[in-house]
C-alpha cells in the first residue's frame, strides 16, 4: 500500500516536473476589437490567428483579449494577463492612448511589451516597451529625401493640432533643416473642422515648394480638397497614415499625383527587388491574403506578421537562458529583443537597440504616388 | 492680407455661418419652446450626412433600425401611460400605433431604397424623413415625461442624449468619415472669388428655411401655439394647447433644420460620427449670442461665429477653436450687465 502511494506520488512529481519544462509560451494580446480603433485592433488580431502552433519547439499559448479602445480597460486586461495568466509577452495595444497606460503595468510586472501602435513615453519609461510601426522620424527622412530629390527648397506645414501633428512638425523641422529646406509657412487645424480655407490661403500665398498635409485616414481628403480647389501647382505630400484607400474616397480626382510615405507592407508586389523588405512584405501578404482574402492586406495585420518574425528571433535566444512562465525568461526575451540586431521585417528593417525601441533604419520609408485612384511605388 | 484674401475668407465664413445659423435657430427654438438645451442639435446633422452617405454606398443606413427601434419603444410608452391615464386598452394601442405607423412607414421605404441605388435626390429625401422622424421619437423617450423638470435636468438630460446618439452613430457609421458628393458641381469665377455651386445651395436653403420658420411663426395657428407655449407654458395649456404636441413638433422641426443641415455641409467637408457636436457647439454659441431667445440675434452671431472662425483660421490656426468658444465671454458679459439680474427660474 505504502509502496504504491510512493510511486503515485512519483508519477505525480514527475508529471509536475515535465508539465515544468514543457511550460507554453504565453502570448498575452490586447487589442481594441471594439470602439473607434477596432478597424486597427481586428487585422492584429486575424494576422495572430495565422500565427504557427510553436516557436522554436515550444507551444504558444496565445490569450486574446478586447480591451474596447478604453484605456482603464485595457489596464484591467494587461494586469489579467500579467497575474493570472504569467503571459510571458503582452502584444499591443493598437490604439495608443491605450497602449500608453499598459506600459506601466508591463514595466512593473517586468513583461515585455510588443505596442503595435506609435506610442511614446517620457525616457526611461520605456524599458520594457517595445514598438512596431515606424516612427514620424524614419517616415520624415523619406519624404525629406524625397523633395530633395525633387529640387524642393520652400515647404509649408498643414497639420492637425493633435499629438500626431506636433511629432511630425518636430520631425520634419529636424530633416529639413539637415538638408537645407525652408519651412515657410506652418498651420494647423482639426480633423473635426468643416472648412480648411484660411489655412490654405495662407499657406498658398506663402508660395512653397511643396505642402505637406499631415493628418490620418478619411480626415485626410478634406484638407487635399481645400488645397487643390484653391489652385495650387506645386507637390503636395501625405503622412503613412493618411496611406489608405480613404484618401481616395475622400478627396476623389484632388488626390491625383499626391505623394504619400508608407511603409513597405501594403505595397508588397510593387516593391524594387533592391528593397530589403520585398521578401518579408510579399510572404505576409501571400499569407494573410490566402486566409482572409484578397485585397484585405494593411498595415495593422503586417504589425502582427513582423511580432512574430521578431518573436522568432528572441524566443531561442531567451529559451537558453531560462523556461517560459518565469520572471527570468522574460527578463531574458527583454534583453533579446534589444540585442536581437539587423532584423528586416515586411514593415522594414528593424534595429531595436538599449538607446531606441522604436529602431527603424532609413531604408524603411517608401514613397508612393496616387495614379489613376491607386498607389503606385516611385522608384 | 489684402482685399481678395479678406473676400475669400469672408465668403467661407458666411457659407459655414449660414449653417450655424440654421443650428443656432434651431436650438433657439427648442430652448423657447421647450427649456431644453439641445445639445444633441449637432448629431441630427452627422446623422443626415452620413445616412445620406450610406444610401450612396448602396446599402440600408443602420439609423433605419434605430428609428424602428426607437419607435417601438415610443409607442410602447404611449401605450401604457394611455392605459393607466384612461384605463382602456383600446386606447392605449391606439395611441401607440399613431406613434409607431409614419416612423414604420418611413422605415419600410427606406429598406425597400436601400439597395437600388436610387437617385441622389430621392436618397436625400429619404434621409431628411428618416432624420426627422428621430426628433418628435427623441423627445418622447427622453424629454416627455420629464417635461416640467428644471432646466439643470434637461441638460444633463442633453448630454445623456448626446452621448448615446454619438455612440450610436459609431455603430452604424464606423469610424471613417464620409464625403458626399456636390448636389451641384459648379464653380464660378466672381473677381477673385471662386464660387462653389454647393456654396450657392447653402445660401438659399438657409435664407428659404429662415423666411419659412417666420412665415410659420406668423402665420399658421401651430406657430402661433408653439409661440404661445414659448411664452408661458400654464397660460397655453389653459388655452387649450398640448405642450406634449408642441414639445415634439419643436423638435420634428429642429431634426428637420439638423438633416437639412447634414445634407447641406455633406458635401463641403470630410463628416465623421462625431463631427456634429463641434458643428452643433457652435451654433449654441451663435443661439447664446441672440440670449437664446432672439432668432434674428442667432442669424446675426452665427454669420460673425463663422466669419471669426475663418479669420481666425487664417491669422492664428492653432487657436481657432479658442478664438471661436471665447466670444461667448465677452457676449454674456455684455448680457449680463444689460439685462441686470435674470429674471429666469434658479
Amino acid at each position: 500500500m505504502t509502496f504504491k502511494k510512493k510511486t503515485t506520488l512519483a508519477a505525480v512529481l514527475a508529471l509536475m516536473a515535465m508539465g515544468m519544462a514543457h511550460a507554453d509560451i504565453t502570448i498575452g494580446v490586447v487589442q481594441p476589437l471594439t470602439g473607434p480603433a477596432s478597424g486597427l485592433g481586428i487585422p492584429v488580431k486575424n494576422g495572430i490567428m495565422i500565427w504557427p502552433k510553436t516557436i522554436a519547439g515550444e507551444t504558444l499559448k496565445v490569450v486574446v483579449l478586447d480591451d474596447a479602445t478604453d484605456p482603464t480597460t485595457g489596464v484591467k486586461d494587461t494586469q489579467r494577463l500579467v497575474t493570472e495568466d504569467k503571459a510571458d509577452v503582452i502584444i499591443g495595444s493598437s490604439a495608443t492612448p491605450v497602449a500608453i497606460p499598459m506600459a506601466d503595468v508591463t514595466a512593473e510586472a517586468g513583461t515585455p511589451q510588443i505596442a503595435t501602435s506609435p506610442a511614446s513615453l517620457p525616457p526611461g519609461k520605456d524599458k520594457w516597451f517595445f514598438r512596431m510601426p515606424q516612427s514620424n522620424d524614419v517616415m520624415a527622412y523619406a519624404v525629406v529625401a524625397h523633395m530633395k530629390k525633387q529640387n524642393v527648397k520652400t515647404v509649408g506645414f498643414l497639420g492637425y493640432t493633435d499629438a500626431y501633428g506636433e511629432l511630425w512638425l518636430k520631425a520634419l523641422t529636424a530633416e529639413a533643416a539637415k538638408n537645407g529646406i525652408k519651412i515657410v509657412a506652418t498651420e494647423r487645424f482639426a480633423r473635426s473642422d468643416t472648412s480648411v480655407t484660411g489655412q490654405v490661403l495662407k499657406l498658398t500665398s506663402a508660395n512653397p515648394d511643396a505642402i505637406l498635409i499631415v493628418a490620418s485616414g478619411s480626415g485626410a481628403g478634406m484638407p487635399q480638397k481645400a488645397v487643390m480647389e484653391r489652385g495650387y501647382k506645386g507637390k503636395v505630400y501625405q503622412t503613412h497614415a493618411a496611406a489608405t484607400q480613404d484618401l481616395m474616397r475622400t478627396a476623389g480626382k484632388d488626390a491625383e499625383g499626391t505623394f504619400v510615405v508608407s511603409g513597405p507592407a501594403t505595397v508588397a508586389e510593387q516593391l524594387p527587388d533592391s528593397h530589403p523588405s520585398k521578401a518579408a512584405a510579399v510572404a505576409f501578404v501571400q499569407g494573410y491574403e490566402k486566409v482572409y482574402g484578397p485585397g484585405s492586406r494593411n498595415q495593422f495585420a503586417g504589425h502582427s506578421a513582423d511580432a512574430l518574425t521578431v518573436l522568432e528571433k528572441a524566443v531561442p535566444v531567451a529559451l537558453k537562458k531560462a523556461k517560459p512562465g518565469t520572471p527570468e525568461f522574460r527578463a531574458a526575451l527583454r534583453d533579446a529583443l534589444e540585442g536581437m540586431g539587423r532584423t528586416v521585417l515586411a514593415h522594414g528593417v528593424l534595429n531595436w537597440t538599449a538607446q531606441d525601441h522604436w529602431g527603424y533604419t532609413t531604408e524603411t520609408g517608401v514613397m508612393l504616388k496616387v495614379v489613376n485612384g491607386a498607389f503606385k511605388v516611385e522608384q | 492680407m489684402d482685399l481678395s484674401i479678406a473676400s475669400i475668407l469672408t465668403l467661407d465664413g458666411l457659407t459655414n455661418g449660414a449653417i450655424y445659423a440654421l443650428l443656432g435657430m434651431g436650438i433657439v427654438l427648442v430652448f423657447t419652446v421647450t427649456r431644453v438645451i439641445f445639445i444633441p442639435q449637432g448629431e441630427f446633422v452627422a446623422y443626415g450626412a452620413l445616412t445620406l452617405a450610406i444610401f450612396q454606398t448602396g446599402k440600408t443606413p443602420g439609423t433605419v433600425w434605430l428609428l424602428l427601434i426607437l419607435a417601438g419603444v415610443a409607442a410602447l410608452m404611449d401605450l401604457v401611460t394611455t392605459w393607466r391615464h384612461s384605463g382602456s386598452a383600446a386606447g392605449g394601442l391606439k395611441a401607440a400605433a399613431r406613434t409607431f405607423v409614419l416612423p414604420a412607414i418611413i422605415c419600410a421605404v427606406s429598406a425597400w431604397a436601400g439597395p437600388r441605388n436610387l437617385p441622389i435626390g430621392v436618397q436625400a429625401l429619404l434621409t431628411v424623413f428618416i432624420v426627422t422622424a428621430f426628433g418628435p421619437l427623441v423627445y418622447r423617450v427622453a424629454y416627455q415625461s420629464l417635461a416640467g423638470a428644471s432646466s439643470l435636468v434637461l441638460l444633463i438630460v442633453s448630454v445623456g442624449v448626446h452621448f448615446a446618439m454619438t455612440g450610436l452613430g459609431l455603430l452604424f457609421f464606423g469610424a471613417e468619415g464620409f464625403r458626399n458628393p456636390p448636389f451641384w458641381d459648379e464653380r464660378m469665377a466672381l473677381g477673385p472669388l471662386n464660387v462653389s455651386g454647393q456654396a450657392l445651395i447653402i445660401f438659399a436653403m438657409s435664407a428659404a428655411l429662415i423666411v419659412l420658420l417666420y412665415l410659420m411663426f406668423e402665420r399658421s395657428l401651430y406657430g402661433k401655439a408653439l409661440r404661445a407655449t414659448a411664452v408661458n407654458r400654464l397660460g397655453a395649456r389653459l388655452m387649450g394647447i398640448s405642450t406634449q404636441a408642441a414639445g415634439q413638433l419643436t423638435f420634428a422641426m429642429t431634426a428637420l433644420i439638423g438633416a437639412l443641415s447634414g445634407l447641406l455641409i455633406g458635401p463641403t467637408t470630410t463628416v465623421f460620427y462625431d463631427s456634429g457636436f463641434l458643428i452643433g457647439l457652435k451654433g449654441f454659441v451663435a443661439a447664446v449670442v441672440g440670449g437664446l431667445a432672439s432668432y434674428p440675434g442667432a442669424l446675426l452671431g452665427a454669420l460673425a461665429v463663422g466669419v471669426i472662425e475663418s479669420f481666425g483660421s487664417f491669422w492664428a490656426s492653432s487657436f481657432k477653436e479658442v478664438i471661436v468658444f471665447t466670444i461667448i465671454l465677452p457676449v454674456l458679459l455684455w448680457r449680463s450687465l444689460r439685462s441686470g439680474h435674470s429674471d429666469e427660474e434658479h
